[in-house]
């Protein structure tokens, strides 16, 4: 809501009509066009969530889109999880507000950190976004360039489990193998467990072993200086509260007479809206609301070029690599010859040099007798 | 022994018979309760969940008291296990309570061996009794008694199933020591999902074979309190130290911005039911089954790896000391072969290093003489060419010294004829 209000602010309002009609020139309506087709265009989102089994994923993805994804899921037993792989499965859903519509795509991957040895099991994540992103950039390096589908994950959420004092060798591994391909976001899972006391801990906790391990998670634009108090009070409050406290719900429940969505315990009720129960307002205003743009300009300029200069890096050296066995010789100059070649022809220049100036000498010797 | 006598038994008739008056054997209990009483008892327990599941808390608050513990860390490289010993007093009953706490466990992203460690501890200390049972002089009344009585293995509470871990490690140590499972950080389940998560992970133990503790039943006294707690298994507790306000009252709970769960309230959590189980009731049991069950267990299996047996081949018992001289015999009549065999091989090498050395000497003969050849026939072609090329240059300088006086004479001719012409002129 108000990113929409802002947003309106902007259009400038005639105030001196006689001044300033000779001035108008008429682009100030741009934000409107855009406005217009953009929502003709219609946006695309891709979203992945991870963590281990049991974190709430599905169902804070539930409580975030105010939908079901996730009707008939198939949970595997402890027995079969000890040698379990992790797989990667995309649900597609399109969903519309107000004439504007979203195509969500959430990259579900079941499995991660559920085997008994965990080594490398975030490798199968990470050739998934590289995919994603070769196959944008053989899109985009091709001839036909009008229907690109764009299917690089723009966020990454994972889950920490907040039954630990803080991140473990599993977390620290997997955000430091993605944190250069995708925008990482942290979150605390099941907060409903800590007091608030403990929140503030765990999240100090993490925000310092985040910096020690050197993890980029990603971090909130800067305000511009002309926005207003409100906006960026609210933004500050959102840099420190990160890594957000989530709690996720597929139940609506009965609390001070309205219908909520929440948990219902025997000691009292917790609710998944309400700002001092936990973060998740938070995390869906900065995900949705406001941030969302924000995501996707992150990982095409940021993530998505430094994966294509890479690429295009890969590809010109092994073209030199190749150029340089594979020449063929009269065609390209000498090569350097090497030493001991060299070492023979000065050799044998010393040995003529010497043959010469003996005959030179036997020669004038042989003029002086004549003489 | 006790078969025999049985044997012997057997064909006696047993009578019971009536007591005229009160003879006073029914204080036998009360002589045998003071005696333990005055011992003390010793009771060990085992904790085994991951980093933060909250088992020091938990343990702190069935004791209600605060036993000291660092927090630990996530990056261990191993599973440590670390045993606190204490001693408590509670009416004039003393306590001897060993806490063993995992440290490091499930933190490490390769956990193929993380159950060893633990399974290492148990069979240590059943081995430091079994070693002190077959000592000569031995003192079992003083000994200090450090088999783990209880494991309470903590489940993280993610309301699905059991984690891979957790099946993989119960199923190494179920038939090594009493396990009881209980669900940590239950104040994150609500009460449907808990229902549904005790069974799903109930079944799941069942379907792997995995033998959890049962409360017995045949106990008249207990049977009842013991049958509807087996259902209740496993249990789903919080632990907290802290004292909240409540009502009038202060009581350990924890306080949430929702409400506040109170640890000793049943329909919030299984805590009470624990401490019932675990400490006001059955904790003699858990002793004697880990006594009766896994420690004979255990020793059976050590014993027989090392070759007793019970019955020989024809089914006549054995006295260990028999067994004893046999094995000892055996074993000094293996050595001495193993000795001859050393010194056999030993011999063989010797002999095999100095036929090689000789052949070496021999070799390194022949090539001195070849080269000696060599080097000799070489001198010889060397003399031969400075010959030649001595003749050479002589013939060279003879050659010479020819054109030379040829020169000589030709220029002494063209000196003398402008001679003649001066002598023709002058004359």
């Amino acid at each position: 809501m108000t990113s929409s209000l802002r947003y309106k602010s902007r259009i400038p309002i005639k105030t001196d009509e006689s001044i300033e009609e000779k001035q108008y020139v008429g682009f100030a309506t741009l934000p409107n066009q855009v406005h217009r087709k953009s929502v003709k265009k219609g946006f695309d989102f891709t979203l992945m969530v991870a963590g281990e089994s049991g974190m709430g994923k599905s169902t804070l993805v539930n409580s975030l889109f105010l939908t079901d994804l996730y009707k008939d899921r198939k949970l595997l037993n402890a027995e079969e999880r000890i040698n379990q792989t992790v797989e990667i499965i995309k649900h597609t859903v399109d969903i519309e507000e107000k004439g504007v519509k979203l195509k969500l795509t959430i990259v579900d991957t079941p499995g991660f950190g559920d085997a008994v040895n965990n080594n490398q099991c975030w490798k199968p994540i990470t050739d998934y976004i590289d995919q994603q992103f070769e196959q944008y950039f053989r899109d985009e390096s091709g001839l036909n360039r009008k229907n690109i589908q764009d299917n690089r994950v723009h966020c990454c959420l994972y889950f920490i489990p907040p039954f630990g004092h803080g991140l473990r060798p599993v977390d620290v591994e997997f955000m430091r193998a993605l944190h250069e391909k995708v925008n990482v976001v942290p979150l605390i899972a099941k907060a409903d467990c800590l007091t608030p006391n403990e929140i503030k801990k765990l999240k100090d906790r993490i925000r310092e072993e985040i910096e020690k391990f050197g993890i980029k998670v990603y971090q909130f634009p800067e305000c511009d200086s002309d926005e207003d108090e409100e906006f960026k009070q609210m933004d500050k409050e959102l840099k420190e509260c990160t890594p957000f406290a989530v709690i996720g719900s597929n139940t609506v429940v009965e609390a001070r007479g309205q219908r909520v969505r929440g948990r219902l315990y025997p000691w009292g009720i917790v609710e998944v809206e309400n700002q001092s129960h936990c973060d998740f307002v938070k995390l869906r205003n900065m995900l949705i609301r406001s941030h969302m743009h924000d995501l996707k300009d992150v990982t095409c300029d940021v993530h998505y070029e430094n994966y294509r200069a890479q690429c295009i890096q890969e590809m010109t050296s092994k073209l030199a690599q190749d150029n340089r066995m594979e020449s063929p010789i009269p065609i390209l100059p000498l090569s350097t010859p090497d030493a001991e070649t060299e070492k023979l022809i000065k050799m044998k220049d010393e040995e003529l040099k010497r043959m010469q100036e003996m005959l030179n000498k036997m020669q004038q010797q042989m003029h002086e007798k004549d003489q | 022994m006790a078969t025999t006598e049985i044997d012997i038994f057997a064909n006696e008739e047993k009578r019971s018979l009536e007591l005229a008056g009160h003879v006073g054997f029914d204080s036998l209990p009360d002589q045998l309760v003071s005696k333990a009483v005055s011992q003390g008892f010793c009771f060990n327990i085992l904790c085994v969940g991951e980093t933060g599941i909250g088992k020091s808390t938990l343990i702190n608050t069935l004791f209600n008291t605060t036993f000291e513990s660092d927090e630990a860390s996530h990056y261990l490289q191993d599973v440590h296990l670390r045993p606190k010993t204490y001693d408590l007093q509670e009416s004039n009953v003393n306590l001897k309570l060993t806490i063993v706490d995992t440290v490091g466990f499930g933190d490490q992203i390769n956990k193929d061996e993380s159950y060893k460690p633990i399974v290492d501890y148990i069979d240590t200390q059943f081995e430091n009794f079994l070693q002190e049972e077959m000592k000569i002089k031995r003192s079992l009344h003083n000994y200090h008694d450090s088999r783990i009585h209880i494991c309470l293995y903590f489940i993280a509470p993610t309301g699905h199933s059991l984690k891979s871990l957790d099946l993989v490690t119960m199923k190494k140590l179920d038939s090594k020591v009493n396990i009881i499972p209980v669900i940590a950080k239950a104040d994150t389940i609500s009460k449907s999902e808990l229902h549904k998560f005790k069974i799903k992970i109930m079944s799941e133990l069942v379907s792997n074979g995995v033998q959890i503790y049962q409360f017995p039943t045949e106990d008249e006294a207990v049977t009842e309190i013991n049958s509807t707690m087996n259902a209740h298994l496993p249990f789903a507790v919080i632990g907290s130290v802290e004292q909240v306000k409540v009502g009038n009252k202060m009581v350990r709970a924890r306080l949430y911005p929702w409400g506040s769960v109170q640890v000793e309230n049943e329909s919030h959590c299984d805590f009470v039911k624990l401490r019932e189980m675990l400490l006001r009731v059955n904790i003699e049991d858990l002793r004697e089954q880990t006594h009766a069950r896994h420690y004979e267990l255990y020793r059976r299996c050590k014993l027989e790896e090392m070759g007793f047996k019970d019955t020989d081949p024809d089914s006549q018992p054995f006295s260990l000391q028999q067994t004893y001289e046999t094995k000892r015999k055996e074993f000094l009549v293996e050595l001495q072969r193993k000795e001859e065999e050393m010194r056999q091989m030993f011999v063989n090498k010797v002999k095999e290093t100095e036929a090689e050395l000789k052949e070496k000497e021999r070799e390194l003969h022949e090539r001195f003489e070849q080269l000696k050849r060599m080097h000799h026939d070489e001198k010889r072609n060397l003399e031969e060419k400075r010959r030649e090329l001595e003749e050479e240059m002589n013939s060279f300088n003879r050659r010479k010294v020819a054109a030379e006086t040829l020169m000589g004479q030709a220029l002494q001719s063209c000196s003398q004829q402008p001679f003649k012409k001066d002598k023709d002129k002058k004359n």
